[in-house]
């Protein structure tokens, strides 16, 4: 039997609303007990006095490019990120080459990863063949295969008619259904946000009408429907408004929110640097503040990276041509733990953002600590200030807006299964 | 911006060290008169006399030598102005590049005796530049050089053909022809005055005197 | 400014501008001797790097270089060209090892001028970066206006047309407006970029109201790729509704002159007869825009020189 024990932190268990200092007892793949002075012998120890112990984090929205991109990331290198970022379970978007429209590729998906990755992968399966937005694809295989939700992420189901069969079968196999929503006519080939960056950079905009207009109609078809609906990175005001109203309607709706688009303003893209190309684009300082507000009163459930690699040559080309997506898994709790140091969310509830809350949405293992639960744990110090360098980090890419940046709020160990996969200083110990 | 006519000699600050006049508006006016007698007397076919001012000191110069050649002859010399910035040979290892000037020559100079006029004549490199512009005006049957002032230090093998004054300097020392003010009027007072900079042993190197290159 | 980009006019301060249009007032009589050539930058290396071919830029660009007696050479490549193995930013430190003097960049995106002065020692001209800046086209327009003038300070300037998608309106309203000017807008509302008061203009959809009492207007060029994309309904209302003519000029002051990028679509942006006479002063735009582009060559041309030596 194996034993890690994890001593004197602020243990933050959202599933139970805890947050005390105590130590925490891991017996094999299992959380034992939390509690004050606990003892054990042979046991691995990890010291956390001023650190916070909480659930592993949970990312619903990864692209990890495998199989078919591994040139930009990989199952391997993508898990090494996750848990170097904390995240002990991550949920991997369909967009890869070929589409994760196929049990086969779902099943090779999960083959890869039990072997290379430290952190759980979960795979989201298309929700329509190739992501054409046209014939929907098999979703009980795929869910019996082990597809955890269903998504044309990168892509968005601009058919009506299309979208409203995804969310009705989607309840067959009782799934969330994960939109990207941004109406494609609308927002022509912007590329920024539409208003007075746009305008000064002289770069196509692309207005939160093109996010807000799909958004509504999605919300509208999951009443039609009665299905699981969950809103891909919501970047606009108006978006947390309308979630909200859907909320309170008690439709099925639940969403996410990037760290970026809780950081940074569209004031970044001023030196055309095409890490801070991503879709949707990055809004203004009053949408920022509806999304942190949004994100406090849990209008938007929790926080999701929209890890997106891509390789140094693509992105260095034309604003216009270059892919969307920055990398996110290990920059996020330093980015987020920002809304801590400010006094606007309790360490509590932003953990619940990053584990409890998205687990429950997926409805995957994780997120508590409580005796018995699975310890897939994160040990963060929340005072320690980094400076971060994608060359030095677990991703092959380097396409982020934090290149470079000080960022306070650290990892400092990650297990998953009980078993110490990162350590702040020791890197990455398993696999 | 301002037009043709904006340029202004960047003001000298008088507090940085001695300065003594050593030319002033009547003895310029002298020695113009006698520069116009030795180019009448040089010169066989005044009516192809072409002057030509290197700005900014050699402008109003020029004009006042035109008026006493014309008085002396009767005839109204041709008068142009050649800027030489940009023909200037230490542009390559300067880390700005100067103001430039403003040129206009009424014609080519094609056949004519050229008279350069320059305030005040050290390193020769500025009327060498000058003899390099003029070349792309035409192909004039001589040059001559008017130097109100002369103040040694040459660096090319470059004659005088007419010096209102030597004045010797000593490192440290600058010359500054004045003219004020600049304009159409044939009333601006005249003065050449020699400045010690203060503490500065570096001074100005030869080639970047005050009065002809700054 | 050796060694300094010329990526846009919004970076540039009054004391900048003035400088550069002083120097091109200058070089403009170079272009009136029978030899137009000085050797100032004399075994110089002048790069014309133009990702999207324009005939008149480039040729003002060569010609201006060729007038300083630096060695100009034309590196046009096409984007669609630049295969996938070399991005961008490749084809731009290749060039920067031949160590170009100056580099002048078209593109039809906005920033790659940018992007490529960033990895570049060189100092790069931006020629024109999609709907972005245009600075040299605005540096001669206001060159040309000061000339017709005698200032710029204090007169009121219209530009007419697709404000949103036009790189020459931004860097005029940028480099009128530092130097005291009043500019106006105008164009059909579909071709007026949103929030367009953080350019510091105010924008008209009555082209008689921007037109009321101006002493410059100037016609932005229709781009035809923008015929087939749904922002106006067809050239003979864009021209009926922002067409000039001289019945419409008679809104701005009797001595208002007419200005235009070009090259002209004739009888949609202006008038036949207004395309060819006064007050239009086209062809002053582009007789100005060799003396401009002189001066910004002779202005920043140059690396690795010691600075600030005098």
């Amino acid at each position: 039997m194996s034993r890690v024990l994890i001593r004197g932190g602020r243990v933050l268990d959202p599933s139970v609303d805890y947050d005390a200092v105590a130590d925490l007892l891991i017996e094999d793949e299992r959380v034992v007990e939390v509690g004050v002075g606990l003892e054990a012998e042979n046991a691995e120890i990890i010291e956390a006095k001023g650190k916070w112990v909480a659930p592993g984090f949970v990312d619903l929205h990864v692209h990890l490019r495998e199989p078919g991109q591994e040139y930009k990331e990989d199952l391997a290198s993508g898990g090494r990120a996750a848990v170097a970022g904390g995240f002990t379970s991550v949920c991997c978007m369909a967009n890869t080459d070929p589409v994760n429209d196929d049990p086969a590729v779902t099943q090779y998906i999960l083959d890869r990863a039990a072997k290379d990755s430290p952190a759980r992968i979960f795979p989201i399966a298309a929700a329509t063949r190739r992501l054409a937005g046209e014939l929907m694809t098999e979703m009980a295989a795929l869910k019996e295969a082990g597809a955890v939700a269903f998504s044309d992420d990168g892509k968005t189901i601009m058919d009506a008619w299309v979208m409203r069969n995804v969310l009705e079968y989607s309840k067959l196999v009782d799934a969330a259904v994960v939109i990207h929503a941004e109406d494609c006519g609308l927002r022509a080939d912007g590329v920024v946000n539409e208003g007075r960056m746009s305008t000064r950079l002289g770069l196509p905009g692309n207005p939160v009408e093109a996010e807000e207009i799909h958004i509504a109609r999605d919300i509208r078809l999951a009443r039609l429907t009665g299905a699981r609906l969950h809103v891909g990175h919501v970047s606009s005001g108006g978006s947390v408004e309308l979630i909200r109203q859907a909320k309170e309607d008690g439709l099925s709706v639940t969403a996410e929110v990037t760290p970026h688009h809780l950081a940074l303003t569209d004031a970044i893209t001023e030196g055309f640097d095409t890490s801070t190309k991503m879709a949707p684009p990055l809004r203004t300082e009053s949408d920022v503040e509806r999304l942190r507000a949004g994100l406090v009163e849990g209008v938007i459930d929790c926080v999701a990276t929209d890890h997106a690699p891509h390789a140094v040559y693509e992105k260095d080309v034309e604003y216009t041509a270059a892919p969307c997506g920055v990398l996110g898994l290990e920059t996020a709790f330093g980015v987020v733990n920002d809304m801590v140091q400010c006094g606007e969310i309790s360490p509590l509830e932003l953990m619940r953002r990053m584990s409890t809350a998205p687990a429950q949405i997926f409805d995957l293992e994780g997120g508590s600590l409580q005796s018995g639960a699975v310890a897939d744990i994160v040990v963060l110090d929340p005072e320690e200030s980094w400076v971060y360098d994608p060359a030095e980090g677990f991703s092959k890419s380097r396409n982020s807006p934090w290149a470079g940046e000080r960022l306070k709020g650290q990892v400092s160990a990650t297990l998953v299964d009980g078993r110490i996969v990162y350590q702040a200083g020791r890197g990455v110990l398993a696999r | 911006m301002g037009g043709l006519e904006s340029f202004k000699p960047a003001p000298v600050d008088a507090e940085q060290g001695e300065e003594r006049v050593v030319l002033d508006d009547t003895s310029i006016h002298r020695a113009l008169m006698r520069i116009a007698h030795e180019i009448v007397e040089s010169n066989a076919d005044l009516k192809l006399l072409y002057l030509v001012a290197i700005p900014n000191g050699g402008v109003p110069l020029a004009r006042r030598l035109a008026q006493n050649l014309e008085s002396l002859t009767g005839n109204a010399p041709r008068l142009g102005i050649l800027d030489t910035t940009l023909y200037r040979d230490d542009l390559a290892t300067r880390g700005t590049r100067p103001r430039l000037r403003r040129t206009e020559m009424p014609s080519s100079v094609d056949q004519s005796l050229v008279i350069l006029v320059e305030d005040v004549v050290s390193t020769g490199r500025t009327i060498r530049a000058a003899m390099d512009a003029l070349m792309d005006f035409g192909r004039p049957q001589s040059v001559q050089v008017v130097a109100l002032v002369d103040r040694g230090h040459r660096e090319l093998p470059i004659k005088i053909d007419y010096v209102g004054k030597n004045i010797p300097t000593q490192p440290g020392e600058s010359v500054v022809f004045r003219s004020e003010p600049q304009d159409e009027s044939s009333d601006e007072a005249l003065e050449v005055v020699v400045q010690s900079l203060a503490g500065s042993d570096s001074g100005l190197n030869p080639s970047q005197g005050v009065g002809e290159l700054a | 400014m050796i060694g300094q980009d010329l990526l846009g006019i919004e970076s540039l301060d009054r004391e900048r501008i003035e400088l550069i249009l002083e120097t091109a007032e200058k070089m403009q009589e170079i272009g009136t001797r029978d030899v137009k050539k000085v050797p100032t930058l004399r075994g110089r290396t002048v790069v014309n790097l133009f990702f999207e071919p324009s005939t008149r830029t480039q040729t003002s660009f060569e010609i201006a270089g060729k007038r300083l007696a630096a060695d100009v050479v034309n590196f046009s490549v096409s984007s669609s060209s630049l295969s996938k193995a070399e991005s961008l930013l490749d084809t731009a430190k290749t060039l920067d090892a031949m160590d170009p003097d100056a580099v002048i960049v078209r593109h039809k995106v906005a920033g790659v001028p940018q992007r490529i002065a960033d990895v570049l020692d060189a100092p790069v001209i931006n020629a024109g970066d999609g709907a972005h800046e245009h600075p040299t086209q605005a540096l001669l327009d206001m060159l040309t206006v000061y000339q017709e003038k005698g200032r710029i300070e204090g007169l009121s300037v219209a530009i007419i047309g697709d404000i949103a998608h036009s790189r020459v309106a931004r860097s005029n309203i940028y480099g009128f407006t530092r130097l005291g000017a009043e500019v106006r807008v105008a164009g059909p509302p579909t071709m007026l970029p949103p929030q367009v008061d953080v350019l510091g203009v105010k924008a008209y959809t009555s082209l008689r109201e921007a037109l009321d009492g101006v002493d410059v207007v100037m016609a932005l060029r229709i781009q035809n790729e923008r015929l087939g994309g749904g922002i106006f309904p067809s050239v003979r209302e864009y021209s009926s509704t922002f067409g000039l003519d001289r019945a419409k000029l008679r809104f701005a002051r009797p001595d208002a002159i007419v200005m235009h990028p070009g090259p002209v679509n004739r009888g949609v942006e202006l008038s036949h007869d207004l395309a060819d006479h006064r007050p239009s002063v086209i062809l002053d735009q582009v007789r100005n825009g060799v003396a401009l582009r002189m001066a910004l060559l002779y202005l920043i041309a140059g690396r690795d020189f010691p600075q600030d030596q005098e």
